[in-house]
């Protein structure tokens, strides 16, 4: 069978007829590329968080339970939080690392909205290990705050990292107090 | 096969090492394809577009699908309603199926029709059948996801015929259940399969395009391409027609999509499966409905089934027999056919029993989508009857005796001649 | 001959659609919803009424199990007025500090939140039947797509039913004569008559705007991507339409030369 070689830029009424055709090439790729582009859309779309996932992007936390010097850790958005009732003298301690060397400079003031209560994600910065700390027999590290038993991370009262290969303080998660005894978090 | 020289560095590299441009270039620009194409030859280029569909907007959908029975149902109503964009995506999967087989019943149609299926073709048909096999069991297996009635029930219906075959059906139907009914393990393994089928379709689609590029398109007037006036490069030529073609059948797709999504489907369907309640008409999809009519005609007083009944076949069994025939028998037509013209529009006598086979399949699809009562139990018989007479009698008949009107020497010729675009 | 065929094949499909009730085919009238044709949407005022009268009547048998207090935004109610409806109702909480999830004897709940599915009336199955003489309430959620007719079989179905059956149908005393339900004999006793619920906008609490506006409810309940479908049919069709007319553009003049 010949192969045929039929000239696809046969003039079709000189000069004229080559640019319409290939303006009219251009506009329509244009048009068909913008179309792929939002034929494309609610696929990647559908892999975004779904309506009822996002429904449950908030928890309520009731603090009236949580005494002095207790540690409770509940989950949001599938990640442990711990909530911390500070005692006086590590609301003290932390205060007084504000001017300590920190690794990631905080002041302890921009990690809490009421000093004795202490709201961070309960995973290690470095590699996602959930640090010990919570229950009062726990490792507290040399900070007197929490230790990750994965790779030595030491965090402080205020949930700073100090010592280790964690590279940040732990994320305090956006929360608002409804009302004295209640958190939202998220 | 002429060389490509590539300007190109980089492409020159990869194409000594991987000659994927060359083989682009072989089957595109450098392609030739008859002149004389019409519109029914658009349909290949619609159903691979709509394979494509459906393989994206399925890979999509089952990241968010469950196939166990206690979620199966919801699960997808959860994705209709809580998942970004997720009843696009299921609405357009739904109604890409019944699109799917439009076009390649459409394609099946012309290739009846223009003796597409004849020498040298005759694998490429019998490829295209092997497809449309694939496509069935991927559309059965599919319609049981959702896990509503008709999936229970249809697959309830379909999996017993299996029963019909002496000694070994109950085994294989319990094998095939994976138990003692239609339940979690058959919904699991139904899962898996239809998974897996349309890659077997995308495989079998190479071989087919394969055995196209093999022995060249046909053409509307059956005469085989024999010098280059007679033929285009496939591009530019039919990539601009088939990307048109596409523009249309897209319009027609999503207007159902996004105004009658439910057309094509059964309301049934949206009742989460219930073991202990049959619906008053369990009805295949349409897609289905000339074979399930075929499937039931065949009572024990339905007058084509005394044949098996002289070979102790029982009507169960008749009637699976001559379902999965009615498919069976299309791959002999390149030999069933012994015309010395291929096209319908050279064979005046064929034309007209084409149509009459077309309309033949039409009754047998409002057959199966009715109760099998009154006059259709009747009207079913005939109608399946004359399916098989088109096949094994009138189309050999034919062949032999049919006065052919003459056939024109070559494309180039008959183009030239007439001023028109050529018909159908 | 092909012009034939083609209006045969339109005939046919036109009148093959699903199959159906065998013998009687029962007429719907076809009613003027504002959620049908090209355009469609929903009223909200209405789908507000349409929920007031699910709650106050239909809930009180059928649930509405696919549909989250959250999804009530969509017909007007704020996040606030949604999380006051949804503490209406109970579903049952998880285990105390003990692990247990009895307290004293009885099970422990706490008040629905907006992102907790329509709490059911019945426990399970088999208190639904039994609470309804052996019938079970279908869940509504999904009504209007589940029966042939869609919303025009459920309007139907409750402005259908008759005092008495007619002459010559013999019927139960459990039973109701309905003229859309098959077999026309259905356990349900007729739900909705005028000012079965008191509408606070004004709209006249007839039988049949109660019946229009809870189908109205339903089928939003049961298709709530509905307006933005539509909406989005008409942007891709005009683009696809814009897209085509470019391809057949481009399509003749590549064809020009071999015409």
């Amino acid at each position: 069978m010949a192969e045929t070689a039929a000239n696809p830029t046969v003039e079709t009424g000189g000069e004229d007829g080559e640019t319409r055709r290939d303006f009219l090439l251009l506009a329509t790729s244009a048009v068909g590329v913008v179309g792929t582009g939002l034929a494309v859309w609610p696929f990647i779309d559908s892999m975004n968080p779904s309506a009822d996932v996002l429904a449950l992007a908030s928890t309520e936390v009731d603090l009236s339970a949580i005494e002095e010097g207790q540690s409770i850790t509940i989950t949001w958005r599938g990640k442990p939080v711990f909530v911390r009732h500070r005692t006086e003298d590590e609301i003290a301690q932390a205060k007084k690392d504000d001017s300590a060397t920190l690794i990631e400079v905080q002041k302890d003031e921009e990690r809490v909205q009421k000093e004795q209560w202490l709201v961070i994600v309960g995973v290690c910065t470095h590699l996602g290990c959930i640090p010990l700390g919570q229950k009062a027999t726990d490792p507290k590290g040399e900070f007197g705050g929490w230790f990750c038993p994965c790779h030595g991370s030491h965090y402080d009262t205020s949930g700073r990292i100090r010592k280790g290969p964690a590279p940040k303080n732990l994320e305090v998660p956006p929360y608002a107090f409804i009302d004295d005894e209640t958190i939202k978090i998220g | 096969m002429s060389e490509v020289n590539w300007k190109n560095p980089v492409i020159k590299w990869v194409d000594s090492r991987l000659p994927v441009f060359s083989m682009m270039h072989h089957s595109t620009a450098g392609y030739p394809t008859p002149k004389n194409l019409n519109y029914w030859w658009n349909f290949g280029s619609l159903a691979l577009t709509v394979l494509v569909i459906m393989i994206l907007t399925g890979v999509f959908l089952v990241m968010n699908y469950t196939p166990h029975t206690s979620m199966a149902f919801d699960s997808v109503e959860r994705i209709m309603r809580d998942v970004n964009y997720g009843w696009l995506l299921r609405y357009l999967h739904m109604n890409g199926a019944s699109m799917f087989f439009i076009v390649v019943y459409i394609h099946m149609f012309r290739g009846l029709y223009y003796g597409s299926y004849r020498a040298p073709r005759e694998i490429l048909w019998a490829v295209g059948l092997l497809i449309y096999l694939a496509m069935m069991a991927t559309g059965f297996l599919g319609y049981v996801l959702p896990w509503g009635q008709m999936s229970f029930w249809g697959a309830t219906v379909i999996t017993n015929l299996f029963s019909a075959i002496p000694l070994v059906g109950d085994p294989i139907v319990t094998w095939l259940w994976g138990g003692f009914s239609v339940d979690n393990p058959t919904l699991n393994r139904f899962f898996s399969l239809h998974y897996l089928l349309p890659f077997v379709i995308a495989a079998l689609v190479g071989v087919h395009l394969w055995a196209l590029h093999t022995v060249k398109s046909s053409n509307p007037l059956g005469v085989e391409m024999k010098t280059e006036a007679d033929s285009i490069p496939f591009h530019p030529y039919y990539t601009i027609k088939d990307l048109y073609g596409v523009g249309l059948f897209m319009i027609f797709f999503l207007a159902f999509v996004f105004w009658a999504p439910n057309f094509f489907g059964e309301p049934d369907n949206y009742i989460e499966a219930n073991p202990m309640v049959t619906p008053a008409h369990i009805v295949p999809e349409w897609y289905y409905l000339p074979f399930y009519a075929i499937l039931r005609a065949f009572t024990a007083d339905a007058f084509i089934y005394l044949p098996f009944q002289l070979l102790f076949i029982t009507p169960k069994l008749a009637g699976v027999i001559a379902m999965f025939g009615a498919i069976i028998i299309l791959f002999f037509l390149p030999w069933l056919d012994r015309s010395p013209v291929r096209s319908a529009k050279f064979r005046p006598i064929y034309k007209q029993f084409f149509w009459l086979f077309f309309i033949d399949c039409l009754i047998l699809g409002y057959v199966g989508a009715k109760p099998a009562e009154g006059i259709l139990v009747v009207v079913g018989q005939w109608a399946t009857l004359y399916y098989f007479a088109h096949i094994l009698v009138i189309i050999p008949l034919l062949s032999k005796f049919e006065k052919t009107r003459p056939v024109p020497d070559s494309i180039a010729s008959a183009v030239t001649k007439t001023a028109k675009t050529e018909e159908a | 001959m092909r012009k034939i065929i083609l209006s045969a094949v339109a005939a046919l499909a036109l009148t093959a659609g699903t199959a159906q009730a065998s013998g009687d085919a029962v007429e719907l009238h076809k009613q003027d919803w504002s959620f049908n044709g090209l355009f469609g949407h929903y009223d909200q005022a209405q789908l507000k009424r349409g929920f007031q009268i699910y709650k106050e009547i239909c809930a009180g048998c059928h649930s509405l199990r696919l549909v989250a207090y959250r999804n009530l935004q969509a017909i007007g109610f704020t996040e606030d007025e949604v999380k006051e409806i949804a503490a209406e109702y109970e579903v049952p909480a998880g285990p105390n500090e003990f692990g247990e999830i009895i307290e004293d004897g009885e099970l422990r709940k706490r008040p629905a939140k907006p992102a907790d599915k329509f709490v059911p009336p019945f426990a399970n199955e088999l208190a639904a039947k039994a609470g309804n003489g052996g019938s079970l309430p279908p869940d509504l959620s999904l009504m209007n797509k589940a029966r042939k007719g869609g919303p025009d079989y459920v309007y139907g179905l409750l402005t259908g039913y008759l005092e008495e059956a007619p002459e010559g149908v013999e019927m139960p005393d459990t039973m109701y004569y309905n003229k859309v339900f098959p077999g026309h004999q259905i356990s349900m006793a007729p739900p909705l008559y005028a000012e079965a619920v008191e509408y606070e906008d004004g709209t006249e609490p007839t039988l049949d705007n109660h019946a229009k506006d809870v189908v109205a409810f339903l089928n939003w309940a049961a298709e709530p991507e509905l307006e933005e479908r539509k909406s989005m049919g008409l942007k891709v069709m005009i683009f696809l339409i814009v897209l085509t007319a470019m391809f057949y553009a481009l399509k003749r003049r590549i064809w020009a030369d071999v015409h």
